[in-house]
């Protein structure tokens, strides 16, 4: 036991500026299993592999634009699309002709693709540790209670709440995201009404994966990528959309800002045991709210 | 003719099965016979899953915790205590039970995805703990160099003891089975609420299903120690227990002996396709895949209805 003697408010304030942009990385990834989750009541297993492909399809932009600012830019829009494209083939080439089956065995075709993917990438990019960097404007650190705070955190506190708002809008406003949350309730009316469910479904798995991808690119940046990326975060996704209330958007946000929060602070308090905190968290939720926090779509 | 084989008392059919892996350490390189004794292991732990997944209907998707508490167990008794051996072999599969039950009394309370997944966060705590007590478990590089007793050291004595050891675990789990309790339990899989409504006690007999498979799990584990010598935290991982759950997807969970097959599939094809390529995981899932739009109830399943077709136009005739 080693507790860290004499925590200071600046310490305490900069650590949750730090777990509140990790909270935004695993929002975004989260947010889009849910969606998956929501919508078509698969949990995606690949979902994780998605977010590596999306963080190693980054690494590959920015190294042929060069490294600077259009390099970054251009991953953050062409690696999401590049998982985008990677989940709709293999949703229509095979995950469609599923939908009518056990539960366990999308579970399981959903596993059968994490496999396929992670070896894929094994392939394409290698077993290397890459690691690129954030564009100039984002490098270095602002003083922030202070302690200096890097500017790339920063920009991550303004990216999760713009895809947080982006989201919910596309899901209330627009004709596609209504028929999508309709077809979450219940699938068997939208199909009566006289719309393709199978489409809305191949949307929602796409739009989920795209956002996927999304994290990964983001996430690029901060961490070294490599594989077993997808082994990480997929268990940590998992935990904060059951936390969070099967399908909820929102539900994700309130998950990802604990998990992300408890992580942080489990560094500052006892170091040795911070992954400890998180799961110690989900377990503390669930025992009192065994269905999340908020309503799931189930 | 065919109808003849079939019906054979499977007594004499498992009895036969038995003198034959016996006779096998007498041919086989010894490389073959650690695996044989590898898929043995995991075979029996695929069953143990099987008791709550198949024939309880429960997401037990964190298996592979029980596991590994078993296999840390006995590790911890062989290098950190001067305890007889058989003290380890004893407290591993209690040791097991125990944290089922416990992780069980969380999860009975929830059910399908929710049981599962605070199942995965509750063995993830315990991955999580035993990833970063270096004082005790070895952190994430685990404990290796086990003393294991004499007596089963050599590669053959620890199949014929591995071998034994599943004989009676599998005769006891298929007594379970074909208990009263075997049936009420399958009964609760298919419908809880009218269990509930005809005075079963449903929790409390999906917790004695969980408490059972964990021991045998922990037994298994504490196998995997005298097979290999060593244990790591990736016997506690998710991905380990997925694996599991797939093994008796594969085979067939609905059957009894299905997850054994499921169990020998994965392990040789590790062993084998891992030699020729370092995409095995690919080669793998692309089984799976197959597997679930050709092959939806298993191997075992396939070709029980397979043998049930056959007998009825037998008899037909």
């Amino acid at each position: 036991m080693e507790w860290s003697e004499s925590i200071s408010i600046a310490a305490l304030g900069s650590h949750l500026l730090v777990g509140l942009s990790r909270a935004m990385i695993l929002f975004i990834v989260t947010s889009g299993l849910s969606f998956v989750l929501g919508v078509l009541r698969v949990p995606n297993v690949a979902h994780g592999s998605l977010y590596m492909i999306g963080a190693f399809a980054a690494f590959s932009i920015v190294n042929a634009l060069g490294g600077g600012a259009p390099g970054f830019w251009a991953a953050l829009v062409f690696a999401p699309l590049i998982v985008a494209g990677v989940s709709l083939v293999a949703e229509r080439a095979l995950f469609c002709h599923l939908y009518e089956r056990e539960h366990l065995m999308l579970l399981l075709f959903t596993f059968a693709l994490m496999l396929i993917l992670g070896d894929l990438v094994k392939m394409v990019w290698g077993a290397d540790y890459r690691s690129i960097m954030a564009p100039e404007f984002l490098r270095g650190s602002l003083p922030v209670f202070g302690s200096p705070f890097p500017k790339y955190n920063l920009f991550l506190l303004i990216v999760g709440p713009v895809v947080a708002v982006g989201l919910w809008l596309f899901s209330t406003r627009t004709r596609i995201g209504k028929i999508a949350r309709a077809a979450a309730v219940d699938r068997e009316m939208v199909g009566a009404v006289g719309i393709n469910v199978s489409w809305v479904f191949a949307f929602a798995f796409v739009l989920g994966c795209f956002l996927a991808g999304l994290g990964g690119a983001l996430v690029a940046p901060t961490v070294s990528v490599t594989l077993g990326m997808d082994h990480d975060i997929i268990i940590e996704a998992f935990l904060i959309v059951t936390i969070g209330g099967l399908g909820n958007m929102w539900g994700a946000m309130v998950g990802s800002l604990i998990f992300g929060i408890t992580q942080s602070f489990g560094v500052l308090f006892w170091p040795q045991f911070a992954i400890v905190f998180p799961y110690a968290a989900v377990v503390i939720v669930l025992t009192l709210r065994p269905k999340g926090l908020l309503k799931s779509v189930w | 003719m065919r109808q003849a084989i079939t019906n054979k008392n499977p007594f004499l059919v498992t009895a036969g099965i038995l003198v034959f892996l016996a006779c096998l350490p007498l041919v086989l390189p010894k490389f073959y016979v650690y695996i044989l004794s590898l898929i043995f292991v995991t075979a029996l732990l695929a069953m143990s899953l099987n008791l709550v997944v198949g024939h309880g209907g429960m997401y037990q998707f964190h298996h592979g915790v029980f596991y590994g508490i078993g296999a840390y167990t006995l590790a911890l008794v062989l290098t950190k205590t001067s305890l007889p051996a058989w003290i380890g072999f004893a407290a591993a599969p209690v040791c097991s039970a125990i944290a089922g039950l416990l992780i069980g009394l969380f999860c009975v309370r929830l059910t399908k995805l929710y049981f599962g997944m605070l199942q995965i966060s509750l063995g993830s705590l315990i991955w999580a703990i035993a990833f970063r007590w270096y004082a005790l478990t070895g952190g994430d590089d685990g404990i290796h160099g086990i003393p294991i007793p004499g007596w089963i050291a050599s590669i053959s004595n620890s199949y014929y003891f591995i071998l034994f050891l599943l004989t009676i675990c599998l005769s006891v789990m298929y007594l379970i089975l074909h208990s009263p309790f075997g049936s009420t339990l399958r009964a609760v899989r298919d419908n809880p609420e009218r269990c509930e409504a005809v005075g079963i006690n449903v929790r409390f007999h999906q917790l004695v299903a969980i408490s059972i498979a964990t021991f045998f799990a922990g037994l298994a584990g504490s196998l995997f120690v005298v097979v290999e010598g060593s244990v790591f935290p990736d016997l506690l991982f998710w991905v380990l227990s997925l694996e599991v759950f797939i093994m008796c997807l594969l085979g067939g969970w609905f059957t009894f002996a299905g997850p054994i097959l499921g169990a020998a599939i994965i392990v040789a094809l590790r062993t084998f396709v891992g030699v020729y390529t370092e995409y095995w995981t690919l080669i793998l899932g692309i089984i799976l895949i197959l597997l679930i739009f050709f092959l939806p109830e298993g191997v075992m399943g396939f070709v029980e209805a397979k043998i049930k077709d056959r007998r009825e136009t037998a008899t037909r005739r």
